[in-house]
């Protein structure tokens, strides 16, 4: 059953156009990763789901409603976290969170605030003036979870935060999970996706480019391969063979997912010392898409 | 769309626990000068002949200008003159404090991404704007109450509770009036500073056109708010109905603005925004280009407001020997020198007072960089090859060329206008320009101080209230009878009065020397403190 819904969603600015035709759906209990580069449209894409911009054209639903009639009912069952949090700076992080609670008509869960507090270390309290990034990010993940939502819009969540709170933040997403919460989780950081979603959607300028399970989308990944060999592989005559850097008979170079199987046979015929492989990743992924119009590569 | 109210309440919470002490503040502080100045012009002007003998002192073209038209100047009851002579400039603070205080709970808010943060609550589309006006209505109906019943309480004849009531409301209705004004600006215009800009011209024009109008035209003085409220002619026939036109027209300014609020994306605005230069050009490349660049829009703006001070004072200088002869308080104020005329000595009284106004965008120009500290800007300078002292030096050059500007439009606007109203033969031109511009290096001196605390990294209140000292020292000098040790302590009062003293260069080069080992000692301190942000 989709929680969210959107179609052919375009928001113009004056003369910009910021989105041009954006489709989105998340599922009960998935995570969605939304992913796009600066400037693509990810947070355009997401105030119009909260009903804070209005889309120039299209539609968009959330629990079957309309995300800008009926904003404030659909509010009571989300928690939206955004990239760049700004705060009051002459209240505390703990009242913040208590304010935010009870705007959405809930009552602070004084247990569930306080092991959030635990968990992300977070002293709440500061005043949020004395607060750095990462920490007032802090405060707006904690008043997020800390809400009983049945979706979560997280704009670029962890931006700022140390390599250990990312951690922390993935094993909560994970438990939102297992609940059978879902999840819409905007980022550029490509293995923070990778580990947290069940599927991704890719935008840019404005469009989405790719959209699935990760597993549909890897047949468009490549696979990187370190090679040694006794004799030169001819890799000029190879199609599907990308950054190919050749030193001596040393080579690494990413292989189309669907080339494989020739690449691996053609190999094979100058005597392999040594193959290592690295899997395909997101990130190869993304960078295909990102280098598409630059570099012209086949598909 | 259902909801677009939702949750104002919970907002009002909000704003009300961050600005309650603001807000208390702004307040207590109308209370207090209000109730002080009543109870001033009761000790002041005890009797009926000296009421008398001040309101005929009023009717002259400047004052009316600046602090609007005398009614029941005839029969100069103590109300009659509270109203007329506090009331104007009362309205006009109220109206900057609407300005102050709207805009931070609006486009900043909005600007600064917080709105939408609230948005993403269950909160209705309008329900920011909405908590923002209440707060603002319910601190003016506290004010108006506070203000009304208060002069009441103080039993003076000629304030009645009517009047007494009308007088704080005329209060409360100004003020909602620049907040719905304010709030339509916060609409317009994608920036908060763009909204203040505009909502201060919108006061700043207002107050003008009174100002025009009561002086030639009466009809004129209907186009401005502050025309509207003042014809209520507080305690003398304190007519409510204009008090009533104020509000409807204000309630139709607010409709506007919720309606443009209500079609308008998060963040943008109805005003076209200029695209910025690509590159920066030759003068901005440099740290004290940039500096000044980075001032650009307040210096200009001071200058404006000192030169129009400057010459709305000039403007009266030539019917001085007139208009204060008589007058005792003024003797004392002045503290009267037998045989040089009244005029010349009235003259240097104001170049004190307008080298004192002009000293304050001189301070606030150095200490900008504390601003700059504050906000974590000036790390990213000085991680550059930039040495402290070539950074707060060129604050320091900022600030001179500051003062140079500052007193020099206030000195071009009095003697504009006072060599238009005095005969030549008293004082010409260049000697009024003069007797501003000689305070230069007292207000170096003041900039010596500042640059100290700068340095020092912390206190940096202390300059203002050193200022504040100064000022007091120059405005009440005269009826508080300071002693010669305290008025000493202020380097304005070393200056030689021009034209009616003799220009004394050591004491100017004295000071300039004094102010210079300041600038020196701060710029030392700052090289060896820790910088903050």
């Amino acid at each position: 059953m989709s929680v969210l819904k959107a179609r052919g969603l375009t928001k113009h600015f004056g003369k910009v156009k910021a989105l041009n035709g954006v489709d989105l759906e998340v599922n009960e209990g998935e995570v969605y990763g939304f992913i796009g580069p600066n400037g693509a449209g990810k947070s355009t894409t997401i105030r119009i789901l909260l009903g804070i911009l209005k889309a120039t054209s299209g539609e968009a639903q959330i629990f079957g409603k309309d995300v800008w009639e009926d904003a404030v009912d659909i509010h009571k069952r989300i928690a939206y976290v955004p990239g760049d949090v700004n705060l009051w700076s002459n209240l505390t992080g703990g009242e913040i969170i208590d304010y935010f609670t009870k705007m959405r008509g809930a009552e602070v869960d004084l247990k569930r605030k306080e092991a959030l507090i635990e968990r992300f270390q977070l002293d709440p309290t500061k005043k949020c003036g004395t607060y750095s990034k990462g920490n007032r990010q802090k405060v707006a993940l904690v008043s997020a979870f800390a809400a009983d939502a049945d979706l979560y819009i997280l704009d670029e969540p962890t931006s700022g935060l140390d390599p250990l709170m990312e951690r922390i933040f993935q094993e909560t997403i994970t438990e939102l999970k297992e609940e059978g919460k879902s999840v819409l989780l905007s980022s550029h950081i490509l293995s923070e996706v990778e580990k947290l979603c069940d599927t991704v959607g890719i935008i840019r300028d404005g469009e989405m480019i790719e959209s699935g399970s990760l597993k549909e989308l890897r047949h468009l990944t490549r696979t990187i391969l370190y090679v040694e060999t006794k004799q030169k592989i001819a890799l000029d005559d190879l199609e599907g063979i990308h950054n190919a850097v050749v030193n001596g008979l040393s080579y690494e170079f990413q292989v189309d997912t669907e080339r494989l199987d020739d690449v691996m046979k053609h190999i094979s015929q100058s005597g392999v010392i040594k193959i290592e492989s690295a899997p395909p990743t997101l990130e190869d992924l993304f960078m295909r898409h990102y280098e598409g119009e630059v570099g012209g590569v086949q598909s | 769309m259902k909801g677009q109210f939702n949750q104002v309440g919970s907002i009002l919470k909000l704003i009300l626990r961050r600005d309650r002490l603001r807000i208390s503040l702004w307040v207590l502080g109308f209370w207090v000068v209000t109730i002080l100045t009543a109870v001033a012009f009761e000790d002041l002007y005890p009797t009926d002949s000296d009421r008398q003998e001040i309101a005929v002192t009023m009717e002259n073209p400047a004052i009316t200008a600046l602090i609007g038209k005398g009614y029941g100047l005839d029969n100069y009851t103590e109300g009659a003159m509270m109203a007329h002579q506090m009331l104007a400039f009362t309205l006009l603070f109220v109206a900057v404090m609407s300005v102050l205080l709207v805009i931070r709970h609006t486009r900043s808010e909005e600007e600064e991404g917080r709105v939408e943060l609230i948005r993403a609550l269950p909160t209705g589309r309008l329900a920011n704007l909405a908590a923002t006006i209440v707060v603002m209505v319910i601190t003016y109906f506290v004010l108006a109450i506070l203000i009304g019943f208060s002069l009441f309480a103080l039993g003076i004849d000629s304030m009645d509770l009517n009047g007494s009531l009308l007088y704080g409301i005329a209060m409360g209705v100004t003020g909602i009036f620049f907040a719905a004004t304010t709030a339509l600006c916060a609409q317009l215009s994608e920036t908060s500073r763009g909204a203040i800009g505009l909502s201060f011209l919108i006061v700043g024009v207002s107050y003008l056109i009174r100002a025009v109008g009561d002086v030639s035209n009466e009809t004129l003085s209907w186009l401005s708010p502050f025309g509207w409220v003042l014809a209520s002619e507080v305690y003398v026939n304190n007519y409510w109905w204009t008090i009533g036109l104020t509000l409807v027209v204000s309630l139709v300014i607010l409709f506007f603005a919720f309606y443009l609020n209500s079609i308008r994306d998060l963040g943008a605005g109805f005003l076209p925004t200029r695209g910025g230069k690509r590159h920066a050009s030759a003068f901005t490349k440099n740290q004290l280009g940039l500096t000044i660049r980075l001032q650009k829009t307040s210096i200009i703006s001071w200058a404006v407001v000192l030169f129009v001070f400057g010459a709305t004072y000039g403007s009266v200088l030539g019917d001085t020997d007139t208009y204060f002869a008589e007058i005792e308080m003024m003797k004392e104020v002045m503290a009267i020198q037998d045989g040089i005329p009244m005029s010349l000595q009235f003259v240097t009284m104001v170049s004190s007072i307008m080298a004192v106004l002009s000293t304050i965008p001189v301070i606030m120009s150095l200490n900008k960089l504390k601003k700059e500290e504050k906000r974590n800007r000036t790390e990213q300078v000085l991680a550059t090859a930039m040495s402290r002292i070539k950074f707060l030096g060129s604050y320091l050059i900022t600030s001179l060329l500051v003062s140079l500007i500052m007193l020099g439009s206030s000195a071009v606007g009095l003697a504009l206008a006072g060599a238009q109203t005095m005969d030549e033969e008293t004082a010409s031109f260049m000697e009024l320009m003069n007797a501003v511009m000689v305070y230069l290096p007292a207000v170096w001196l003041m900039v010596g101080v500042a640059a100290v605390f700068i340095g020092l990294g912390r206190l940096n209140g202390v300059t203002y209230a050193y200022l504040g000292f100064v000022f007091v020292v120059i405005y009440f000098g005269g009826v508080l009878q300071f002693s010669d040790t305290v008025k000493n302590l202020s380097p304005f009062e070393h200056i030689p009065a021009i034209p009616v003293d003799d220009f004394q260069f050591w004491i100017l080069f004295s000071l300039t020397i004094i102010a210079v080992v300041l600038m020196m000692i701060g710029l030392v301190f700052y090289r060896r403190r820790d910088i903050k942000g």
